[in-house]
């Protein structure tokens, strides 16, 4: 394997892990809040072991995502030497607050966590709290990092040198905005489905369906409410690339030729060698719609961009299609779902609703996946776009391949105990919080 | 700005030492504990290292984004030439980080105990025996930026006997931190004298390695000895050390045991201070003869002075906080 696409696939490997438990660890507190919320006030038990079951698990999602996000911060330096030589000062601004956010998020969980029974009530549910505004803090942080690889700001770079550095211009680039709304509706949604589908599977088995239905409630309202959002947020994000990034948009709509009005493409095939797309839908004018709001609008291909700075056209533009797909089937769950809960109608009855809930566990954060591969493949060959590209910033060690191949067992093995011990967990339900309200700690 | 910026550093890569070492040294008593013994020392370290536990791992990003956003050179010199042994810390602090989580929250406890407990005490003595190396490797003159074969570029900056014994020195008094510290967490006899033993023994380990640091700092030609004796800041800083050290153990004889771990951690930082006081500002010692200073390679004025500003804010919201969490959970004696 080359060092190359070695160093990249590390560092794709090592951010679609990340994300996936910084998420959880991001929203699980939300929803633990309002669980605890309703044991305060209404004294039920259910409740508080709700809040108990749910604090296991995030305080699992919450190591392992601190282990691999301090992986982050040293692979940061370990695969893109040169990139952080220039782009330290510049970018780091949101780093060093996020730093602080995260600290504060770590040592409210320890109050959160072990504070049962030692702290005033209220406090405690504050400490909770507090871990997931400051979760949120550190995601919208580390995001506008991201953003200002996508849209450079702060700095003159001049004969190859980065001259007037201001890092809070940096900080508040124009893509942080659209990308951090993105990306936070998309961890309320994803984490949403995937822990409403858990609950909807034990409901549907009759294992202590009065429990989890109290959880599905929970975490359907959080997931149905940003499915709904999140389409307004990509259409700020769509006008937003399409204005700064003409390349990532071309790449994601496998658009090779300029066109004026341009369709929208559903699905098809990319050659990327003969430049064609065969087999797509076309929405004729759609695209010019979505890109600048009119659709008569000129929409700027792959035609336009010099050859050397095209991103892979394939790989964006599925991984683009399976966001928007995925995102519309979650529309319509959502949908659906409110209908039923305006109707009034007992949710245990509706067990194919409960079934299309459990269908959609994995979804949110397909969609997730496919979004970051989307923003990070389109902005390729650059690493701060526009400035410096990727291959200029690897580090000069050989023998890459190798760190690849262990971190990838690694992230592997993590994944599948981690799944193992969610498994357990939802199997001890019944053993650890049985209707008495007794359970072990 | 550049004076706030270097202190948070400093302050952040000691206070790395102390806990997240003492953190490590958990895992290294448990490797050298019995089998009868184990489960009791796990839940006396539970206690009193499970609250604080997330925490403390904190100082180690604060001082990796004060190094890339402030010291990007310093920063993207020790990634490259010392990539391997990061690598390796960082394997270990990752499967000692989970294993630890895991071994608590897995909600059936069976045979997985077995493999948990064994990642977590292994991994522990390798991330403290790497962040040594890294830290020795610093100091010792030994990386090559120059270098135009791998062995010379990427591996013997690091492998060198200084650098090794700096590492088991490291191991020693992570091990000796967190005796220290256990000491005070449990009110039972038979555990307190438990872990007044493993104290006696990683404190002389320590100094059986603190004499191999010694020698091999005058096999690989490294003036450590002119560092620590030559230097009045050196010097007294090791005479208050090993003053401490005698104090440490006259108060343990006489039953306090909570004042232990202030003397402990305030050995540690003198021992820290007598190596590198005498080069600081300069960061990483090149074979060339030439260092990397924090002073020359700081970033620009207006990233310091954000940078800054927002440690000096950060430390008004976290310090407050994390001092009512140690407060909050620590064993109360009896």
């Amino acid at each position: 394997m080359d060092d190359f696409i070695a160093a990249r696939s590390q560092m794709a490997l090592s951010l679609g892990f990340h994300i996936i438990f910084s998420c959880i660890g991001m929203v699980m507190p939300f929803f633990m809040a309002v669980s605890h919320y309703k044991w305060l006030k209404t004294d039920d038990e259910v409740y508080k072991n709700l809040t108990k079951a749910w604090s296991k698990g995030v305080a699992i999602f919450f190591a392992t995502g601190a282990v691999s996000g301090t992986m982050l911060s040293f692979e940061l330096g370990l695969l893109w030497p040169k990139f952080m030589d220039h782009a330290g000062p510049i970018f780091g601004m949101p780093f060093s607050l996020e730093g602080t956010a995260f600290f504060i998020e770590a040592i409210a969980l320890g109050f959160f966590l072990y504070g049962w029974n030692k702290l005033n009530k209220w406090f405690h549910w504050f400490t909770g709290m507090v871990v997931g505004v400051s979760g949120l803090a550190s995601g919208i942080l580390v995001v506008a990092a991201n953003a200002w690889m996508n849209s450079p700001a702060g700095f003159d770079f001049v004969n190859g040198q980065y001259l007037n550095i201001d890092p809070i211009q940096a900080m508040f680039n124009k893509a942080w905005f659209s990308q951090a709304l993105h990306m936070c509706l998309a961890a309320f949604t994803a984490t949403g489905f995937a822990v409403a589908g858990v609950h909807a599977l034990m409901i549907l088995r009759n294992r202590n369906a009065g429990f989890h239905l109290k959880a599905f409630k929970i975490a359907a309202i959080f997931a149905c409410i940003g499915a709904l959002l999140q389409p307004l947020s990509g259409d700020i994000s769509a006008k937003d690339v399409a204005k700064r990034q003409p390349a990532k948009l071309a790449a994601m709509e496998a658009l090779y030729k300029t066109e004026k009005p341009a369709p929208l493409l559903i699905g098809g095939i990319v050659n990327e060698k003969d430049k064609t797309v065969k087999g797509a839908i076309k929405i004729p004018g759609a695209l010019s719609f979505l890109a600048h709001g009119d659709f008569k609008a000129e929409v700027k291909g792959l035609d336009q961009i010099p050859e050397n700075e095209h991103p892979p056209v394939a790989i964006t533009h599925y991984a683009f299609q399976i966001m928007v797909g995925i995102g519309t089937l979650l529309l319509l769950v959502a949908l659906t779902y409110f209908f039923i809960l305006f109707k009034k109608k007992p949710l245990t009855e509706k067990r194919w609703l409960l079934k299309l809930f459990v269908f959609a566990i994995p979804l949110g954060y397909l969609a997730l996946e496919a979004g970051w591969v989307v923003t990070e493949v389109g902005r390729q060959p650059w690493i701060i776009y526009g400035v410096m590209r990727t291959k200029d910033a690897v580090t000069p060690m050989p023998g890459i391949a190798y760190s690849f191949y262990i971190f990838s067992a690694i992230y592997v093995s993590l994944s599948v105990i981690v799944t193992f011990l969610l498994y357990r967990q939802i199997k001890m339900v019944p053993l650890l919080y049985n209707k008495t309200g007794a359970n072990n700690n | 700005m550049k004076e706030v910026v270097i202190t948070f550093l400093c302050m952040a890569i000691l206070l790395y030492f102390l806990l997240g070492g003492a953190d490590f040294g958990a895992g290294i008593i448990e490797l050298f504990t019995s089998t009868k013994n184990r489960s009791k020392t796990r839940k006396t370290m539970y206690q009193a290292i499970g609250p604080v536990w997330e925490a403390n791992h904190m100082w180690l990003i604060i001082a990796i984004v004060i190094l890339f956003v402030g010291f990007p050179h310093i920063y993207t010199t020790m990634s490259v030439y010392l990539h391997i042994p990061l690598a390796i810390m960082l394997i270990g602090i990752i499967a000692r980080g989970t294993a630890f989580v895991f071994r608590h929250y897995d909600a059936v406890k069976d045979d997985m105990q077995w493999l948990y407990n064994r990642i977590f005490r292994y991994s522990s003595f390798v991330t403290a025996l790497f962040l040594g190396i890294i830290a020795g490797s610093l100091i010792s003159g030994h990386i090559d930026t120059q270098a135009t074969d791998f062995y010379t570029a990427y591996i013997s900056g690091w492998l060198n006997w200084f650098s090794i014994a700096v590492g088991f020195f490291t191991v020693a008094l992570c091990g000796f931190l967190a005796a220290i510290y256990l000491i005070g967490e449990t009110n039972e006899y038979h555990d307190k004298r438990r872990f007044i033993k493993k104290a006696e023994f990683m404190n002389i380990a320590a100094v059986v390695f603190g004499a191999m640091v010694f020698i091999a700092a005058q096999r690989d030609k490294i003036p450590l000895i002119d560092w620590v004796f030559k230097s009045t800041v050196g010097l007294s800083a090791i005479v208050l050390a090993s003053l401490s050290l005698i104090l440490l153990w006259y108060l343990l004889i006489k039953g306090k045991t909570k004042i232990l771990r202030v003397l402990a951690g305030f050995q540690v930082t003198m021992i820290l201070l007598a190596i590198s006081y005498a080069h600081f500002p300069n960061f990483i010692r090149l074979k060339s003869g030439n260092a990397i200073s924090l002073l020359e390679t700081i970033g620009p004025e207006k990233t310091i002075y954000s940078l800054g500003l927002a440690l000096l804010l950060g430390s008004i919201l976290i310090l407050p906080f994390l001092g009512y969490l140690f407060y909050k959970f620590q064993k109360k004696e009896e």
